[in-house]
């Protein structure tokens, strides 16, 4: 009985102070440390968040900038933390403006609110609670509980200056430059001041590239080129306390160099617009109106386990709550039929591929 | 000592009752949606632990060595202490890249080559038949050489011929859907014809499934009378073992 409860013990310890040292970074299942992704939903959904040492690919919507919501997000999260940020951009010759565009924190008195109105939204719809799904409630249950690890964001509130002013925050634009060559020369600087040699974290570093292979980019017609650096990027992230985060369009890429980029992410999401005025899909799905698109969890990194994770629904729909918080919930068809609660988000997700077939997922 | 449930998995690929890969090429895809690491991981525990003398050259291009070590720990292999018996032969190539002019990028590829047959020589001669070389992702490899698929072949070509030169076996993973698109995909096309064995990991027509991981097809290629030998199952992955069922038959 001694052993099992030593065994319990040095099992927890280890794990507190993980988290009490460092308030960035949770260790995650297989000796692997997550940071947050800056949205409470996704750590929920992705097990923790991030795994460090990961690369992460997020599928670009063509008619939508939903991606720019994650990796805002991502990139806030980092600096809140005090983490160092590598942000490379290919849509923009002025990197540094972007960092004006990231949001704040929400202030504690609001999120009191918005917990309370969350509450009554469930009371309404006790009777229906069955078609909720348990993720959709256990996110709800947490939110006080991490706060220091994730925050939830405000993106109508601008974050402050200080934080991203000083030396944590570098900025790069790829849009002129004729080759990869010196950006994967900055990422490398930058990761090697996380290599992983020590035992504790000290810190961990993020990497944010937007819109990597965008056709304004003078490199965007060498393939090869632009395959090899994410190749090397991931191998060099492998080995370090760092979370890469790239987003590209799939569209604009030969079909099996997406699938190539596919194969190297570690978590693969991807971002899609949802139309305006679809009354079909309005029919189907219960709180249509609030939604700003559909993030789909194709893969989620397995770092150090041969164990697949199997999500219990891979659709999510993205919602901002009071046009100010991001939420991502499981996606509620309108309780017509009698048909149990894990059919709706099958049927959910199989109604988001047939709309994925046209964008070559 | 092996697992129950992997019993299906070995009979498939020709591994129960003793029976190996040696002076076989084996060659498994897989999808974005499914990985198919997990059989290189099977048959790596298979070697080591079905022969005392064997030994394992492993080309790694997408995972390090601790990420190996720990999976492989969980099922019962310790690839730390191979590779201080000089079982396990790991070259690391995450970082390989030829520079993109001329003729350098083939002597790199030579390189690794060579790299691999003084592996082999230096191993003592009852060890010499018992070799497995393991590459865990090929289409890194035409990445690394910058998209000449020419100079891959040749490197696999060169590899493959280490099956009847020492008896060796010869295992590589490779990505099926990279391909589909491709006007010529001279590389599946020429590795899935000089494969003995060839093992297609699929996801499931109905989608993912928490008890099904997925389905493998296994062809094997007989020099008899049957041309080819076909198995066809689902398989689930735990941390420690292989769960694999022909279809309807798990309850």
């Amino acid at each position: 009985m001694a052993a099992t409860r030593s065994g319990v013990s040095s099992f927890s310890r280890s794990v507190s102070t993980g988290t009490s040292r460092n308030p960035g970074v949770k260790h995650g299942p297989n000796g692997t440390t997550f940071i947050s992704s800056g949205i409470p939903d996704l750590d929920k959904i992705l097990g923790g968040g991030y795994s460090l040492g990961s690369l992460v690919m997020i599928m670009e919507d063509a008619e939508a900038p939903h991606h720019m919501l994650l990796l805002r997000n991502f990139m806030s999260q980092g600096l809140l933390h005090k983490q160092p940020l590598l942000y490379a951009t290919s849509a923009s010759t002025d990197p540094k403006g972007f960092l004006g565009t990231l949001p704040a924190p929400a202030s504690p008195k609001e999120d009191k609110t918005r917990h309370l109105t969350n509450e009554k939204d469930l009371r309404i719809a006790w009777q229906y609670k069955k078609y909720f799904g348990d993720p959709q409630l256990s996110i709800n249950s947490n939110y006080g509980a991490h706060h220091d690890y994730c925050n939830d964001f405000d993106l109508r509130k601008p974050l402050e200056r200080h934080f991203y002013s000083g030396k944590n925050a570098d900025c790069v634009s790829i849009q002129d430059s004729p080759n990869l060559t010196s950006l994967q020369d900055q990422c490398a600087g930058f990761l090697s001041q996380f290599s992983r040699n020590e035992a504790n974290i000290s810190s961990a570093g993020r990497i944010a590239i937007q819109s990597f292979c965008s056709p304004q980019c003078k490199y965007a017609n060498m393939e090869w080129h632009m395959l090899s650096f994410i190749r090397s990027l991931k191998a060099m992230t492998r080995s370090s306390n760092a979370v890469v985060v790239v987003t590209f369009p799939p569209s604009l890429l030969s079909p099996s160099c997406s699938k190539r980029l596919q194969h190297m992410a570690d978590t693969l999401l991807s971002v899609r617009a949802i139309p305006d005025e679809d009354k079909e899909m309005a029919r189907l799905l219960t709180g249509y109106q609030d939604m700003v698109g559909l993030l789909n969890v194709h893969k989620v990194a397995r770092l150090n386990t041969q164990v697949p994770v199997i999500l219990e629904a891979t659709t999510f729909s993205i919602k901002l709550q009071k046009r100010r918080y991001l939420v991502l919930e499981c996606l509620n068809q309108a309780p017509v039929d009698g048909s149990s609660g894990s059919s709706y988000n099958t049927s959910g997700s199989c109604s988001g591929s047939t709309k994925a077939g046209s964008l070559d997922f | 000592m092996e697992h129950k449930e992997a019993n299906l998995l070995n009979e498939s690929l020709g591994l129960d009752s003793n029976n190996n890969f040696y002076g076989r090429f084996v060659l498994v895809e897989d999808t974005v949606d499914t990985s198919a690491a997990f059989v290189l991981h099977h048959i790596l525990n298979r070697t080591f632990s079905s022969h005392p003398s064997s030994s394992v050259i492993f080309l790694a291009l997408s995972n390090t060595f601790s990420h190996y070590d720990r999976i492989l720990r969980k099922i019962g292999c310790n690839l730390a202490a191979q590779r201080d018996n000089n079982r396990f032969f790991f070259i690391d190539l995450l970082m390989l890249q030829f520079p993109d002019e001329g003729k350098s990028k083939h002597n790199g590829f030579a390189a690794v080559f060579e790299k691999i047959e003084t592996l082999i020589k230096a191993l003592p001669q009852d060890n010499m038949k018992c070799v497995t070389i393991m590459i865990d992702d090929i289409s890194f490899l035409q990445l690394a050489a910058n998209g000449s698929s020419d100079h891959v072949l040749d490197f696999l070509h060169y590899c493959y011929t280490l099956t009847s030169e020492y008896g060796c076996a010869f295992v590589a993973l490779d990505h099926r859907d990279i391909y589909l698109n491709e006007d010529k995909p001279d590389i599946i096309l020429e590795m899935e014809h000089l494969a003995d064995v060839l093992v297609k990991a699929e996801p499931l027509a109905t989608g993912l499934a928490k008890d099904v991981h997925g389905q493998l097809m296994v062809f094997i290629k007989q020099h008899g009378i049957s041309p080819v030998k076909i198995h066809n199952f689902h398989f689930k992955i735990k941390e420690n073992s292989i769960e694999c069922f022909y279809p309807g038959t798990k309850i």
